[in-house]
């Protein structure tokens, strides 16, 4: 027994230091911008930089677009399969899993093909139609995280007896969906949200081919250029990952204190 | 016209048909009880009511409206379901509020309302706690608030109190009832529990698969049950089967000693192989000074009278099951316990008596 209990502890210190020891230098050489002491400089220049502002926002944006646009698509399409098609959900789980085997850099070539400026559907011709084909990609990028939280939340409540039930009480599917579906998924709805955020503010491949200021271009653009604010924006952007990790798992904690027996 | 109409109404999955051509009226304010085994087309029937499954073929009316192909929320058809399926977002008074809410009433009206039906329900102290928070039980009344806040016109309780303990149960189906009652709602009640069919129903539809096998008051189903199937399933039968002596007179020959079943062999002639059945109750065991003991002669030579060895003892605390073996019969009676008298032992040679009237000719045997 103490056997096992100290081979864990060699496991999780062994863990810990493949993850603490590159991050530790990571971070212990951002602060070394002023030559002969520590200092915050690296984290204050990329602060000051206009380019780190606009394409933090930019990514937050287009983060904020693929959530709302991905809950739109996947809560209804997850709730309809486990209300009503039950025997397609292999196939939804097989179409929600191909952006994980099919290359970012494969999907954004399709996308260049299928709607560039002389195509059918000239999507790539306007700043303002890029942006979206943009969120949509994102949206297909974040597909199988999003679409595994909500349909994991969906499976945690009976939903055909809920439905049924509000149905009877003569509610319509719109209000089946808001009112009675949606708040009792929101924890997992908030996780698929999160973890989205997470992977369009690191994005690289498809901000950089379809040409649009995004923070994962920007990213690289440092780090081709600088010495020090690369290793910043490194640690800045595991903290952000960090901070969303944190939150799911404070509102999924909540949602266990609140549904306890 | 009855105030629900079910007319040959069928449902049938694929080639799997789990309603046949179902026929039932239901008066208004009438309490009617669905029973039968599970897959027997009960719940099925009762979710077809509710317009959850689409009839193959039938109708069904509601005070003459025909709302076979309503949508459920187009129906105004309250129903409580086995798993509560109460709204884990919502407060108790928000579950109790949430048909109001869809169907638009004032503000003004629906506190009132919540407020009345929780006082219906006695958990007028529980509203503002979620349904995570309550009881089993408490979570069922609340259920039950919610259906009937809408004031529908037709009641549907699928299996309410399958999932709550025995003591709740009994607690609970009385309250049902007497609700009932009280708000006079015509009702439909889904059970594979006897007991909670005979002891709550005005009326029970026995179903046996996807088939009505009788319709009856309680005490009709029990003591004229018109089918095997019926009589089995609703209460405990013994078999005796036996050869025809004289079927005009209804003379049995159950393991070389004869009997006579009250209401002969109509359908039978004198040699051929019939069956008869008998509830616990009816049979007493001679000897035995339980209170089924017959004491007086005249009695006595008016009932039949069979000799066997007794097989099986089981005290139950107020009443004694025994089984007593007759040939290749297996008789089973309940006697009163009585305390001054010790129970028979097993081995024991018995004498069996019950009333020519007590054996039952069932369709099917």
């Amino acid at each position: 027994m103490k056997q096992s209990r100290l081979g864990s502890w060699i496991a999780l210190f062994i863990g810990t230091l493949y993850f603490v020891v590159p991050l530790a230098g990571t971070f212990e050489f951002s602060l070394r911008m002023r030559r002969g002491e520590y200092s915050f400089d690296a984290y204050r220049s990329v602060f000051a930089d206009s380019a780190f502002q606009e394409s933090f926002l930019f990514s937050c944006l287009m983060a904020l677009a693929t959530i709302v646009i991905g809950v739109l698509i996947v809560v209804p399409t997850a709730y309809w399969v486990q209300l009503r098609l039950r025997k397609l959900r292999p196939l939804i789980e097989f179409i929600t899993l191909l952006p994980l085997v099919i290359p970012a850099i494969v999907i954004v070539f399709g996308y260049l093909r299928l709607y560039n400026s002389s195509s059918f559907l000239p999507m790539t011709a306007e700043i303002w139609s890029t942006n979206l084909l943009l969120a949509f990609s994102y949206v297909t990028l974040a597909l199988p995280y999003m679409y595994r939280a909500v349909d994991t939340g969906l499976r945690s409540i009976d939903v055909r007896t809920l439905t049924e039930a509000a149905e009877n009480l003569g509610a319509g599917w719109t209000t089946i969906l808001f009112k009675v579906i949606l708040p009792n998924v929101r924890t997992a709805i908030l996780s698929g949200a999160f973890l989205t955020f997470a992977i369009v503010i690191g994005e690289f491949t498809m901000a950089s081919l379809l040409n649009r200021p995004a923070f994962g271009p920007y990213l690289q653009l440092v780090g081709a250029n600088r010495a020090y604010e690369p290793s910043a924006l490194a640690v800045m952007a595991f903290v952000l990952t960090w901070a969303c990790m944190g939150l799911i798992n404070v509102f999924g904690r909540a949602k266990q204190i609140k549904h306890a027996p | 016209m009855a105030f629900l109409e079910i007319s040959q109404v069928r449902k049938a999955f694929a080639q799997n048909v789990v309603v046949q051509n179902v026929d039932l009226g239901i008066e208004r304010g009438e309490f009617v009880s669905f029973l039968g085994p599970s897959g027997c087309g009960k719940t099925t029937t009762l979710r077809m009511v509710a317009g959850f499954e689409l009839p193959t073929s039938g109708t069904i009316r509601i005070d003459g409206k025909d709302i076979t192909h309503l949508r459920p929320n187009q129906r105004n058809v309250g129903m409580v379901f086995q798993s509560y399926a109460l709204f884990p977002n919502m407060t108790v008074a928000e579950n109790v509020a949430f048909g109001l809410k869809v169907a638009k009433r004032p503000a003004a009206e629906i506190g009132p309302r919540v407020e009345e039906m929780l006082n219906i329900i006695k958990l007028p102290h529980l509203a503002t706690r979620y349904p995570f928070q309550l009881s089993g039980g408490q979570q069922q009344r609340v259920a039950l608030a919610r259906a009937l806040a809408v004031k529908p016109q037709v009641l549907l309780l699928d299996e309410p109190l399958s999932a709550l303990d025995a003591k709740i149960r009994v607690s609970l189906r009385e309250e049902i009832r007497s609700l009932q009652r009280k708000l006079g709602i015509t009702t439909i009640y889904v059970t594979h529990d006897q007991e909670e069919a005979l002891s709550m129903s005005d009326r029970i539809v026995v179903m046996n698969e996807g088939r009505v096998d009788q319709v009856g008051a309680p005490f009709e189903i029990y003591n004229q049950p018109k089918t095997r199937f019926v009589a089995s399933f609703v209460g405990t039968l013994s078999v005796l089967s036996g050869k025809v002596v004289d079927a005009a007179s209804g003379v049995l020959e159950v393991g070389g000693q004869k009997i006579v079943a009250g209401r002969g062999f109509p359908h039978a002639k004198a040699g051929d192989v019939c069956a008869v059945s008998l509830r616990p109750e009816a049979a007493r065991l001679e000897g035995f000074g339980g209170q089924g003991a017959t004491t007086n002669m005249a009695d006595r030579a008016e009932r039949n009278s069979l000799q066997g060895t007794i097989e099986e003892v089981a005290f139950l605390g107020s009443v004694v099951r025994i089984k007593v073996r007759l040939g290749d019969n297996l008789l089973s009676l309940d006697t009163f316990n009585n305390p001054g008298v010790t129970p028979p032992e097993r081995g024991a040679q018995a004498t069996v008596t019950f009333s020519p009237a007590d054996l039952l000719v069932l369709e099917g045997v």
